[in-house]
């Protein structure tokens, strides 16, 4: 899988109860999770987002398994999350609906763009190219199917 | 040698496993996502009914009619699907785990982030979001990377007003938010044995708040002896040498009461540095000290004597309760001006039940410290039950007294 985006930075420790607060999370309604995503943060964040690619700091999603901070993430248009390390719900959560993460120690330039290939294990970012680890083989196939609903979906 | 993990999950550190899942209990915020994505897998089916548990803890009873509706419809699905079912009321997720259904050994997964504490049972225990928790539903199975674990290592016994939680907030402190990602912490050690399973709730409760995987203490003679009150006959587990990559030491009497300052949880001081912070609200409760040996601690504090600010106690399950009500425990409570909740989650997660106001301070004796966690422009302080139950005397953060 290919992508590229705008960089929007973030700082490390990002919790999901950041991404989307509790107090949104009691609805099917997933247009609600993008419109308030980040709105504890920034409230002019989630404009932003379509189709950018967040490069934050370390221990991205951590707290809270709510995958509903995964889907508020990829509603608002976000291609993909590149981090030093990511919280391992939100890890899991991430891959099975379809949003790409990359483990990779990325410095971030405000708006610049970011191209990544999942597959080839690189980000180009400000005309440097950085390898990163893939993802296992499993996180592979149930990212290539689209997340794990189509993964199951697939083999029934 | 193995560690705790890779002798349950059958596999070393690093390597990736399919295991089939013991027990897998979701609640009724996790769920609704979870059936939602389990009927798109177009399934129709459950791999087996007798394994999965759905638990209504989050928002109970329901805040409003759009809850309301949406737990009507995972109600109705639990009860046509025969899985294990418990209602509002029934108490928290975590707890009613802990209340014999998690055996050792066993692999355990909930769709919620302390699913981590039943680890305490000697099981490997951990949570997942709600579309991993459809996919067990329906084949039964999950993968893991089996995670290299981290040795915390126990010594010495608790002195003064100490108490587990407060070591549990000193381990966060000195592993950070992020400092056992994707790892395992075991909790060993001669300092153990003295240990109640409460105690280990508690402690094992907080991993994930170190980014662990898992929170886990060896099956030991205090495991076999609470499982056999709840009518589980179980053997201990011997733990055998094993590699860990990283050892961390504390001697038991060296913990003092601390307080986790806003807005994270492994900003670790002690109570003694925050005394005096008036504070709006204390709350005891939750799946880290709402159990019964929580609200014995508060009412001893609290008996014959009146909270000076408004306090709210939500017991963590329906056991609990009855017990309180039975021992005389609750009637301490009350009696001392303080607020009951129903089982369940209480305001933790700033849903409903003693939401924070603008500006306004809390002390809870929960797990998570996020800002606006509890409400928009609230702050939370996270501290055992003692200090919490010597600060709603005081209204303002207190040390407790030396019991």
């Amino acid at each position: 899988m290919k992508g590229k985006g705008c960089a929007v930075c973030l700082p490390a420790d990002i919790d999901t109860d950041v991404i989307i607060a509790g107090r949104y999370l009691r609805t099917k309604d997933r247009s609600v999770w993008a419109k308030h995503v980040f709105e504890d943060l920034d409230p002019n964040l989630a404009p932003a987002l379509r189709g950018a690619v967040i490069v934050a700091g370390k221990n991205f999603g951590c707290g809270s398994s709510r995958e509903q901070a995964t889907i508020a993430l990829k509603e608002a248009g976000v291609m993909a999350v590149i981090a030093p390390s990511f919280a391992r719900i939100f890890f899991r959560n991430a891959i099975n609906i379809g949003l790409p993460l990359i483990e990779c120690d990325l410095p971030c330039q405000p708006g610049t763009p970011v191209a990544f290939d999942l597959a080839e294990g690189w980000v180009n970012a400000s005309e440097k190219r950085i390898a990163f680890r893939h993802l296992s083989p499993r996180m592979q196939e149930i990212l290539a199917a689209g997340g794990l609903v189509e993964y199951w979906r697939n083999r029934q | 040698m193995s560690t705790l993990s890779e002798r349950i999950l059958g596999s070393p550190a690093g390597t990736y496993v399919d295991r089939k899942v013991d027990r897998a209990y979701a609640h009724d915020g996790t769920g609704v996502l979870t059936l939602e994505a389990w009927k798109s897998m177009d399934a129709g089916r459950l791999s087996d009914s007798t394994r999965i548990s759905l638990l209504f803890d989050h928002i109970v009873p329901a805040n409003n009619s759009t809850t309301a509706t949406l737990q009507h419809e995972l109600r109705e699905f639990a009860k046509n699907s025969f899985l294990h079912f418990s209602d509002i009321g029934g108490g928290i997720c975590h707890q009613l785990m802990s209340e014999g259904v998690v055996l050792p050994g066993e692999v355990v997964v909930g769709a919620d982030s302390h699913s981590c504490t039943p680890g305490a049972f000697g099981a490997f225990a951990t949570g997942v979001g709600a579309t991993d928790m459809a996919a067990i539903w329906l084949t039964g199975e999950t993968w893991f990377r089996v995670p290299e674990s981290i040795n915390i290592h126990l010594s010495g016994s608790f002195t003064g007003a100490a108490e587990p939680k407060d070591l549990a907030l000193t381990y966060v402190s000195r592993l950070g938010m992020d400092g056992a990602t994707y790892c395992a912490l075991e909790f060993t050690g001669e300092g153990t044995a003295a240990l109640s399973m409460d105690d280990r709730l508690t402690l094992c409760n907080l991993a994930v708040e170190t980014g662990a995987k898992a929170g886990m203490f060896y099956a030991d003679d205090v495991t076999v002896d609470y499982l056999k009150a709840l009518g589980q006959a179980v053997r201990p587990q011997v733990a055998e040498p094993c590699n860990y990559v990283q050892d961390i030491t504390f001697d038991l009497a060296d913990i003092v009461p601390v307080v986790a300052v806003p807005p994270r949880v492994d900003t670790v001081k002690p109570v003694a540095s925050l005394a005096e912070l008036p504070l709006d609200q204390v709350f005891v409760g939750t799946c880290t000290n709402g159990r019964y040996a929580d609200l014995v601690r508060f009412s001893r504090i609290v008996r014959k004597k009146k909270v000076a600010v408004r306090t709210i106690v939500v017991p963590a399950s329906r056991m609990v309760l009855e017990k309180a009500i039975r021992t005389g425990v609750l009637a301490d409570i009350v009696e001392a001006g303080c607020t009951l909740g129903s089982p369940g989650c209480g305001p933790c997660l700033g849903a409903h039940m003693g939401v924070l106001g603008e500006g306004e301070v809390c002390l809870s004796t929960a797990n998570r410290n996020f800002k606006n966690r509890m409400g928009v422009g609230g702050e939370i302080y996270l501290s055992s039950v003692a200090t919490a139950a010597a600060s709603a005397l005081a209204g303002e953060i207190t040390e407790p007294e030396v019991p």
